[in-house]
Formats: structure tokens, C-alpha cells, sequence
């Protein structure tokens, strides 16, 4: 199998506190990975440094074979990324929208189209378009959201949180457009509060806390090795029951 | 670098401009409603008309039959920007100046015939003339008052005594204000040029909103992660709000055409004036830019954006022409002050696109404005946080 991402000793700190440290893990191409964590465990900031928005302090990462620092124009145009917050141009069509997306992306007119259309059927918003996102429901919008991170049908995609916020049909949408990236070949890392979606989904998870990898396995050999029925119970046993707060 | 991204982003942009309320009323709406109800206020009009001046006149001259006086009142009434109104007394003059009835009171003094009289006596012999100042009490209120009475006046006596504006000596003194020619313009006129530049320091706050607004909706962190790069976001955005500028100034343009003020310049300088506006809009960028990084939030970034804004507006724009000497002074370090020069001379004072006044404001806003830019480029860079 390839690797699709390699991550050695990757480490960020802000100030006084470590957010990400010594973090080792391989993730192979067509490979659906769950990154779990409580609230404020190192999961964003992760996501943040593989795609280049944040440095790291320490260690590196290499996606498909490019180092996410040096070469990071070449690696944001092999993934695509579902940011945590729904960031759409309201004042734009839900298709302007992924027409802007598709342009910074130097897709040819005729895939953009074609690449357009399927991702608004598929996402449900194909009647809705030609109308101004500001009037969009927040599922409509999340939905929007996650099409703009896939418009170019990357290699990779980092899903962070995708299906927050969603009703049930929504989500369920949702996990058969990643299934449908899986089946493709596409490489998906995936983060979520939702077990049952880790669950449901994902190939294997990792367990990140206070910045650093305490689990990593299937989902079946993690309930295993922990001796519960469920991956939230295993999650609960790994990280305990004290709430969390993300600053 | 690649044209597709940045065409993408430029299209992205001029769509808000048309589709945002906001955006929309400041940059477009804004200017040319105030250019309408400015113009209406300050002389300008449909079809060009001028405002009238009420002038008051009281006559003090004593010598005998008060010739020259009388020929100083009538020459007044001649002139069409000056309704005179002729007082008995200076009281009643003064209470009416003070009601805003008028905005002038002329103090014709005692021995204003006698000393024209001297002056025709011995026009070369300045020794032997009667010397006299003639008193002028303006309606401190009115901005246009103060500017375009006294040059009037002053041209009257010059009238009288057969001299030229360059005459070294006169024996009635009169404080003038102003060197530009007002006899065939409104006060509107002498404003239209500063409005070009009013106009356009609205894009700092335009600029710093839309990229704060854009930060805080994730907008800016979503584009990080596009292999679009900063100078193709940066071009994008620069050509997007250059784009603006030139349909700012041409709507203004129409508008203050519309409203009466129509320069007898040609074609060529009207070009320079667009690519002037054009060069002023880069600095406008510039400080907007340097808000943006500076303000932690859309709301900041307004408030912030006054800082930069008030000093361009009132110091370099046609509000400056009112203001003390201090005042004016200071107006020497903002851009705008160059470009209201610059445009006054072309359109009020005749001056060619090549005169050293018009040649020195033009290098001075194009280098201030490229350094302005590109120090909001680095700070944006450097500092500008996700």
C-alpha cells in the first residue's frame, strides 16, 4: 500500500502550552482515519499544521510524497479541507460559490461544471443553487461548506467536524458522500465528537489527548483491547470524564 | 503567478461590491447622494447656475458728493454673483450678517473718494496718496462666504482704478483670500475637485471590513488552504478595489458634471485626473490594509479606520480650503492634499499636466501612495493573523 501521509515527531507549542507533541502516525492512500479528541486535545491544530496554515514547532510531515512546510503550494492542491467553521461567501450562489473554488483551483470550465453539478446534487443543494447562501439553512450551508472542501476531487481531505450541526438526514448524506470518496480511492481524515460516526466510518482511529497519540487501531480492536461495547466507551476510558474547554 | 485565480477573486469581489447593501452604499450611493445634496447647498445645479451672495453696503464715504463710493456700490450691484443690499446704518447691517440674512457687511470708510481721488492724481506717486482700508465683515459660517467675497471685491476696486492684479501698490487696502478666479464660478466649483478624493479615502474602511469580516467568517483561513498565493490574492484584491476607484470616479464624475461643474479643460486631462484618483486609491488600500491588521474584529477595523480616514478627509480634501493655516500646513503630509491640489490646478486654474505645481503634486502622491501600499502589504503579510 501507499502512504498517503506521514507524520514524525510533529510538535506545536504557543507559548506555555504544548498543543501537538511528538506526534508519529502513517495513514495509507484510500485509508478513511478517524482523529478523535476531547475538546482542546490537539486535533485542529494538527489539521492546521498538515495544511499549512499554522508552523509547527518541531518535527515534519509529508503528504503524498511533499513536506507540507516546503512544498505547500503543491500540497493544497492535493487536499481539500472542511474547515471547522462554515466558511462560505454569503453574498455568492451556492454555485458561485464552488465556481470561485474550482477557479482558484485552475479547474477547466467543462470538469468545474460537471464537477459542480454532482456536488450539488449530492449534497442536496441543486434547486437551491442559483439563490445567495446568506439564504441557506445552517445544514444547507454545512453541506455547501463541505462540497467547497471537494470541488476539485482532492487526494486527500480533512473533514473537521463535518456533520456538527446537522439533522439526522443531513448527516447521513453526508457519510455516503465520504463512503463514496473511500470507494474512490480518495484518502479521508476525518475529526468528530460522534463516535458511532468514527464508528461507522472510519477504517481505523487515533486517540489524541493534551497533544499526544494514546490509541490508534481499528475500531473493532480498540472496543477489544479496552474491554467495552462501544467506541464512545472506549473514548471515555482513554480520556476520562472531566469536561473539557477549548481556549 | 496565475490570471485564473486572480480573475476569480477580482470577479468575487466587484460581485460584493454590487450584491452587499453596505458596500454598496459607501462606495457608490454615499458619494454621489452627498455630492447632490452638497452641490444643491453650495451653488451647483442643473445646467450650471450660479449662487448669489447677499452683500450689504453701508456708506460712510463724507467727502463731498460721494462719487466714488456711489461708482464702488453700482459696480457692485453689476456683478451677478452680488445681490447689494445698501444699509443706513453698520447696526442693522450687523444684526442681519449675524441672522444669516447676509454674508457680507462692506464699511465704505470716510474718506474712501478722497483717497481714490489722490490715486488718480498721482496714479505713479504712491507717497502722495490718501491711504484707507476698506473693513469687510464675513459670515464666518458660511465657508464660501469667507472664500470667494473678498477676491471679488478686490477685483471691483482694481476695476476702478484701472490697475491689474499684479498692481504693487493700492491706497484701499482689503485682505484677499483667494488667487483662484471666481467670477464665472460657483462656490460648488471650488469644491468638486476635493470631492474626487472625499469620495475615495471611503475604500480604507471598505478595504479593512472586508478583510476583517472575511477573517472572522473563516473566509480568509479557507483561502489560506487553496494553492492560491499571496501575491495572487494580493493582485486580485488591488485590482478589485483599482477597478472600484475608476467606477467610483467616473460616477462622481457625472455627478458633479450633472450638478454643474464642467471645467474647460481637455480630453488628456481628464485622464491624468482618473489616473490620479487612480494612484491616490493604491494609498487608500494601503491604510486599509494596515487597519485590518492592526483591528481584532470588523467593528475595530471601523473604528480604526478613522484614524486614517479623518486626517485624509479634512486635511487634503475641499474641506481643507476652509481651515486655519496650521491646519493647511498639515494637510502637507497626507496624500490627499496632492491630489486636490493637483486637480484644482487642472480644472479651476488652467494649469497644463505638464506645470511644475501639477508635475510635483503627481510624483509626490505617486510615491507617497506606492510606499502607503506597500507598507500595508508587509505589515498584512507579516502580521495580518488567521
Amino acid at each position: 500500500m501507499t502512504v498517503a501521509l506521514t507524520i514524525e515527531n510533529l510538535t506545536k507549542k504557543f507559548e506555555d502550552k504544548v498543543a501537538v507533541e511528538n506526534l508519529n502516525l502513517q495513514i495509507e492512500k484510500g485509508e478513511l482515519f478517524g482523529l478523535l479528541g476531547p475538546n482542546g486535545a490537539g486535533k485542529t491544530t494538527t489539521i492546521n499544521i498538515l495544511c499549512g496554515l499554522i508552523k509547527p514547532t518541531g518535527g515534519s510531515a509529508q503528504i503524498l510524497g511533499y513536506d507540507v512546510q516546503k512544498d505547500a503550494i503543491k500540497v493544497r492542491e492535493l487536499i481539500g479541507v472542511c474547515i471547522q467553521e462554515t466558511a462560505i461567501y454569503p453574498y455568492l450562489t451556492g454555485a458561485e460559490n464552488l465556481e470561485l473554488f474550482g477557479g482558484l483551483h485552475t479547474m477547466d470550465k467543462k470538469t468545474l461544471k460537471t464537477r459542480r453539478d454532482m456536488l450539488l446534487d449530492k449534497m442536496g443543494l441543486a434547486e437551491d443553487a442559483k439563490r445567495k447562501a446568506s439564504k441557506y439553512s445552517g445544514g444547507m450551508k454545512r453541506r455547501l461548506s463541505l462540497a467547497l472542501a471537494l470541488i476539485h476531487d482532492p487526494e486527500m481531505a480533512f473533514l473537521d467536524e463535518p456533520t456538527v450541526a446537522l439533522d439526522p438526514q443531513s448527516r447521513h448524506a453526508v457519510w455516503d458522500f465520504i463512503k463514496d470518496q473511500k470507494s474512490r480511492g480518495k484518502t479521508v481524515i476525518l475529526t468528530t465528537h460522534y463516535m458511532e460516526e468514527a464508528e461507522e466510518l472510519c477504517d481505523r482511529v487515533g486517540v489524541i489527548d493534551h497533544g499526544k497519540l494514546i490509541a490508534l487501531g481499528t475500531p473493532k480492536q480498540l472496543i477489544a483491547e479496552n474491554g467495552v461495547k462501544n467506541l464512545e466507551e472506549v473514548f471515555i476510558q482513554l480520556t476520562g470524564r472531566n469536561m473539557r474547554e477549548e481556549i | 503567478m496565475k490570471l485564473q485565480r486572480v480573475f476569480a477573486l477580482t470577479k468575487k469581489e466587484m460581485k460584493k461590491t454590487v450584491r452587499e447593501p453596505a458596500y454598496l452604499f459607501m462606495i457608490f450611493l454615499f458619494p454621489i447622494v452627498f455630492v447632490f445634496a452638497f452641490g444643491a447647498s453650495f451653488g451647483g445645479g442643473f445646467g450650471g447656475s450660479q449662487s448669489t451672495y447677499q452683500v450689504g453696503v453701508v456708506n460712510f464715504d463724507a467727502n463731498g458728493n460721494q462719487q466714488w463710493s456711489q461708482v464702488f456700490t453700482d459696480s457692485l450691484s453689476n456683478i451677478s454673483l452680488l445681490n447689494v443690499n445698501v444699509y443706513t446704518d453698520n447696526q442693522t447691517a450687523q444684526v442681519d450678517l449675524s441672522e444669516g440674512k447676509i454674508q457680507a457687511v462692506i464699511l465704505i470708510p470716510e474718506s474712501f473718494s478722497e483717497s481714490i481721488t489722490s490715486f488718480y492724481a498721482a496714479p505713479n506717486d504712491s507717497g502722495s496718496w490718501v491711504n484707507t482700508t476698506l473693513p469687510i465683515y464675513l459670515d464666518k459660517g458660511s465657508m464660501v462666504a469667507t472664500q470667494a467675497i473678498p477676491p471679488i471685491i478686490q477685483q471691483v476696486l482694481y476695476a476702478m482704478m484701472n490697475q491689474n492684479q499684479q498692481a504693487p501698490q493700492s491706497p484701499i487696502q482689503l485682505e484677499t483670500a483667494s488667487l483662484v478666479e471666481v467670477a464665472q464660478t460657483s462656490a460648488f466649483d471650488f469644491m468638486a475637485p476635493g470631492m474626487f478624493t472625499f469620495a475615495s479615502v471611503f475604500l480604507i474602511m471598505i478595504v479593512a471590513q472586508s478583510f476583517t469580516v472575511d477573517r472572522e467568517n473563516g473566509m480568509m483561513k479557507r483561502l489560506r488552504i487553496t494553492p492560491t498565493t499571496s501575491t495572487e490574492f494580493m493582485t486580485s484584491q488591488i485590482v478589485s478595489y483599482l477597478l472600484i476607484a475608476l467606477i467610483q470616479a467616473v460616477l462622481l464624475f457625472a455627478v458633479v458634471y450633472i450638478m454643474g461643474f464642467r471645467p474647460n479643460v481637455e480630453a488628456p486631462v481628464y485622464l491624468f485626473a482618473f489616473v490620479l484618483v487612480l494612484i491616490f486609491s493604491l494609498s487608500n488600500i494601503g491604510f486599509g490594509l494596515i487597519t485590518a491588521t492592526i483591528a481584532k474584529s470588523s467593528g475595530a477595523a471601523t473604528g480604526l479606520s478613522f484614524l486614517f480616514l479623518l486626517p485624509q478627509m479634512f486635511l487634503g480634501t475641499f474641506v481643507g480650503a476652509s481651515l486655519s493655516g496650521a491646519a493647511q500646513v498639515a494637510g502637507k503630509f497626507v496624500p490627499s492634499y496632492y491630489v486636490t491640489d493637483a486637480l484644482t490646478s487642472l480644472f479651476l486654474r488652467g494649469a497644463a499636466i505638464t506645470s511644475q505645481t501639477v508635475l510635483l503634486d503627481f510624483a509626490v502622491v505617486s510615491v507617497s501612495c506606492a510606499a502607503i501600499l506597500a507598507v500595508g502589504i508587509v505589515l498584512y503579510d507579516k502580521y495580518f493573523k488567521i
